[in-house]
């Protein structure tokens, strides 16, 4: 058996790790090497698994079977809503907000009631939370003890007690070691981060050695269980109770974000808004490993100790115990021991700074006693009242696990204080997305939640153990059954935790949103919910500043600052804010609006919202503005937003437009070319045949002896040369008649295969002079079409002249090929020719463009032909268009759409 | 109005997604032993699993 002196001295050892780890941490942070990082953020949400998880999903599986998995598929859920938790954690950066009280009394117009009435709802909550982990590790001690006959009395007459001590020292320790402006704890995150690897490694460890040393493994504890109809049904969710699953789903995630722990882990702890992306798989992967082996320990425990009166919440200890396996029992003892401390330590400081800040400030500042005592360093007061707080706290959770400790399940007492922070969601969520939410209507939903809560389950909970006549429960209120605190008005079937959930939520949210609407907010108020709900809209404090308008001394605002934060770290954070605003030294700064919101701020996060509020207008004569004046100020920011935005869209498109016309002009400028060319073009093809009718002409002239032969030989050069003026001055003129559209047009029903065969046999001569093989592909009896024969032919023509002209003459090959397709007849013509770039494919439709290199060859047409072509088939409601490759030949295809079917 | 970026959107997708397959009526379907173990038992560590590992994907996806 152990020894209580060894396990009070590992214990001890174990704690003094922690402590190293936290003095590492602290160390880190102060030489500006932050040990916090993504991973070490997603462990210390880990603080969630207190030794409720740790012993208590145990004991909830032996009698639920597979439910207590909600507590832990609820967070998963909830931080895959990423965005729900930037806001918060933007918000709170800018606002300086170190707390959920400061969040919610900062957001409805830095109200002291509403901080203070969270504060209570938290404490009140939560305290049986506290006394939930010191129950545990005493339960845990006494398992361990259990064989110990050498008992140390008298000091572990009440390890209890010692261990709420303890651990309020080390809290006390690293949770208030100094004033920190931003309310960061870095060397707590670190040991709970570390307190997080041991109690999973320790858990896995059990989990191991019950499934794989005590059983055979997996299969083999569930089929021994499923043997027994008293532990099959443990295997299955109970579709009886899905009410109660997803109310626990429900609940443990809004859990998550809103116990002060988690709140203070996720949202303030937070150094880098970027660890958020891992902690959204690793924490849950974390829940995931750690639950993996609560049922095959339920069930092994169950089966092991059928018949024996053991306590399941202590399976994990008893059952190592029962193998000798005294080394793992110690490592689950310290691993039950790190759940708890981590908890305790990180919910004690967040509830310490909530009662420091919300409920002693309030009181200290109107004390006369302060009144007296203008220029006292006040930041030792502060600590003292925090870690006073922190032992009241723990004292507080002892007397509540003295008093009614022995009456509940570990897992019971969790889930009251998981339905007393959930009162927090409506005024939260509402706060962060909702502009209209009021104070009024937060503290109504609040108080109406919390007096639901309290009614229909902590009071309850108190009934039970005995502190009050359990009256209202059997009978109800007065005797009235619609008032039984478990089944109000007649609401049955439910367990107590749903039950009250939907009652209160119910009450919270509904009083919430009514008061809200029939409330006005005051000028802060309106101020607040505009910078909340926007936060992300929200670049800096350039209206913030707009929204403070009076009078402030800056010695006094400096001398508020150091009664507060101490005069070293004021100087400090002074010589920072002036580094910000480009001056070297904060004694230059004007005390204007922006010096004002810094020094607010800066109090803000020593003393809460609400306080520094109060302080800061006890030292400024401030102008009230008007809740007009504060939403025109506001909704003039929305325009210059908007308008600074609108800017943005008028340059972005103004820039389109230059590209635009710049492109234009550019092309312009290539049609004038173009344009050029073609003049030249048609002047040399003009001059040409001029010239050698001239000379003709001429020879013919001066020499009339000529012979009969010779000279019919020149007249026939005259005669062909003036025929290609002609045709050259026909197109010119044809393509300015189908550009201005004055051209003329038959329409007749046409057989498109005759008309292309008809093309082929006039062009026959040319492929033949060539050398040029021609081969058609054409049906018997074309398919009809509407068309202009002529243009037809005219288009068929110039293709197959195209054609001939740019194939190679012996071994050239022009095909030609008409078929139909669903509505439309496809002509292609294909060449074995040089092929086109994808450049020319495009540019050998422009008008004037000459196929061809126009610089060595002469040119081999006007340029025009392949236009005048396009105009027609696309008149004729067709596409003329080019697939080549360049050395893979050219195919020019046009298509004729086919006359509607007759209906 | 500054849209949530897209990673965020896919994980509140998967937040959407888990809560019907997380809950009943969906969560009564698996009956009997699915590869020797209680099916309930395989369904909610696999779904919960795999919300994770897609949870995983999306977050440390490089970018944004």
């Amino acid at each position: 058996m152990l020894s209580g002196w060894f396990i009070s001295l590992i214990a001890a050892a174990y704690l003094a790790v922690l402590f190293a780890v936290a003095r590492h941490g602290e160390a880190r942070a102060d030489a500006g090497r932050s040990i916090i990082s993504a991973n070490v953020y997603a462990l210390s949400l880990a603080v969630y698994c207190t030794s409720w998880t740790f012993f208590g999903s145990v004991g909830r599986a032996t009698s639920g079977g597979l439910s207590f998995l909600t507590i832990y598929l609820g967070p998963t859920l909830m931080l895959l809503f990423t965005g729900v938790i930037l806001k918060m954690i933007r918000i709170s950066k800018a606002q300086r907000i170190t707390s959920i009280a400061d969040f919610i009394a900062a957001r409805y117009g830095k109200s002291q009631l509403l901080a203070g009435l969270v504060t209570v709802i938290a404490v009140i909550g939560v305290v049986p939370y506290i006394a939930l982990q010191l129950k545990a590790v005493a339960a845990s001690v006494d398992v361990l003890f259990a064989g110990d006959r050498h008992r140390l009395l008298p000091w572990w007459l009440d390890s209890t007690l010692l261990v709420a001590a303890v651990l309020a020292l080390f809290t006390i320790w690293f949770g208030t070691r100094h004033l920190d402006a931003t309310e960061r704890h870095e060397g707590m995150v670190a040991a709970v981060a570390f307190e997080s690897v041991v109690k999973l490694f320790a858990f896995l460890a059990v989990g191991l050695f019950v499934t794989y040393g005590m059983f055979d493994g997996f299969s083999d504890l569930f089929a021994r269980a499923a043997a027994s109809p008293e532990l099959a049904r443990l295997l299955q969710p109970d579709s009886a109770r899905a009410g109660t699953w997803t109310a626990l789903i429900l609940l443990s995630g809004l859990a998550i974000i809103f116990l002060p722990r988690q709140f203070q882990i996720i949202v303030v702890e937070n150094v880098d808004e970027a660890h958020l992306k891992r902690a959204v798989w690793l924490f849950p992967l974390y829940l995931l490993l750690i639950n993996i082996f609560v049922l095959p320990v339920a069930l092994g425990g169950l089966l092991h100790f059928s018949g024996q009166a053991v306590n399941p919440d202590t399976f994990v200890l008893t059952l190592p115990l029962a193998h000798g396996a005294e080394a793992l029992a110690l490592l689950v003892f310290i691993g039950g021991l790190s759940a708890a401390t981590g908890m305790v330590i990180v919910e004690t400081i967040a509830l310490s700074t909530m009662v420091c800040n919300d409920l002693a400030m309030p009181l200290l500042l109107r004390s006369t006693w302060l009144q007296g005592e203008k220029g006292r360093d006040l930041s030792g007061l502060l600590l003292l009242i925090r870690r006073i707080a922190i032992g009241l706290i723990l004292l507080l959770g002892y007397v509540y696990f003295r008093a009614a400790g022995e009456a509940y399940a570990l897992v019971g007492i969790g889930l009251i204080s998981f339905a007393a922070v959930a009162q927090f969601a409506p005024a939260m969520f509402g706060g962060m997305y909702w502009k209209q939410g009021t104070r009024a209507g937060a503290a109504a939903g609040l108080l109406g939640g919390f007096a639901v809560w309290l009614y229909t389950l902590l009071l309850p909970s108190f009934a039970r153990s005995g502190w009050i006549d359990d009256g209202f429960v059997v009978h109800g209120l007065f005797g009235l059954a619609g008032l039984k605190a478990q089944a109000l008005f007649g609401l049955s079937g439910f367990d107590e935790i749903s039950h009250s959930l939907l009652w209160s939520l119910f009450a919270n949210i509904g009083l919430y949103v009514l008061v809200s609407l029939n409330s006005r907010p005051d000028a802060t108020e309106a101020g607040q919910a505009e910078r909340f709900v926007d936060v992300f809209r929200y670049a800096g404090g350039a209206t913030d500043a707009r929204l403070w308008r009076g009078n402030a001394s800056q010695p006094q605002l400096v001398a508020l600052l150091e009664r507060f934060l101490g005069p070293a770290r004021a100087r400090q954070q002074l010589a920072a804010h002036a580094a910000t605003r480009g001056q070297a030294d904060w004694r230059e700064l004007p005390a204007d609006a922006g010096f004002v919101q810094f020094a607010e701020g800066e109090l803000a996060a020593a003393i809460g919202s609400a306080s520094a509020r109060v302080m800061v207008a006890s030292v400024a004569q401030e102008e009230d503005l008007g809740l007009d004046e504060v939403l025109g100020i506001l909704d003039e920011a929305t325009q210059v937003r908007a308008y600074s935005h609108q800017l943005e869209n008028k340059q972005r498109e103004l820039e389109v437009a230059t590209s635009e016309l710049r492109a234009a002009n550019e092309r312009l400028r290539e049609v004038d070319r173009m344009k050029d060319d073609f003049i030249a073009t048609v002047t040399h093809e003009l001059r040409t045949p001029l010239t050698s009718i001239r000379a003709f002409s001429e020879m013919l002239h001066d020499d009339p002896r000529l012979e009969l032969a010779e000279r019919t030989r020149f007249l026939g050069i005259i005669v062909g040369e003036t025929e290609r003026l002609t045709r050259l001055i026909n197109q010119i003129l044809d393509l300015a008649k189908l550009e201005s559209g004055h051209a003329e047009w038959t329409s007749a029903a046409v057989d498109i295969g005759a008309v292309v065969r008809e093309a082929m046999a006039s062009l026959e001569q040319l492929f033949r002079d060539k050398e040029v093989a021609l081969s058609g592909e054409i049906p018997e009896n074309g398919p009809q079409v509407q068309v202009d024969r002529d243009r037809l032919t005219q288009v068929v023509i110039n293709l197959l002249s195209n054609a001939v002209k740019f194939v190679p003459g012996g071994v050239g090959l022009v095909r030609v090929r008409v078929f139909s397709l669903a509505d439309s007849v496809r002509v292609e013509v294909a060449d074995n020719g040089p092929g086109l770039s994808a450049d020319e494919c495009r540019l050998v439709f422009e008008k004037f463009r000459q196929g061809g290199n126009t610089l060595t060859d002469k040119p081999q047409g006007t340029g025009l032909g392949l236009p005048i072509s396009r105009q027609i088939v696309e008149y004729f409601g067709g596409n003329l268009w080019v697939e080549s490759q360049p050395g893979a030949g050219a195919t020019f295809i046009f298509t004729v759409p086919l006359p509607a079917p007759e209906a | 109005m500054k849209r949530a970026s897209l990673s965020r959107q896919r994980l509140a997708a998967l937040g959407l997604l888990g809560i019907p397959l997380l809950t009943y009526p969906l969560l009564g379907l698996p009956e009997g032993n699915w590869l020797g173990l209680p099916a309930g038992y395989v369904y909610l560590f696999a779904v919960w699993g795999g919300l994770i590992a897609l949870a995983a994907g999306v977050a440390e996806r490089k970018g944004k």
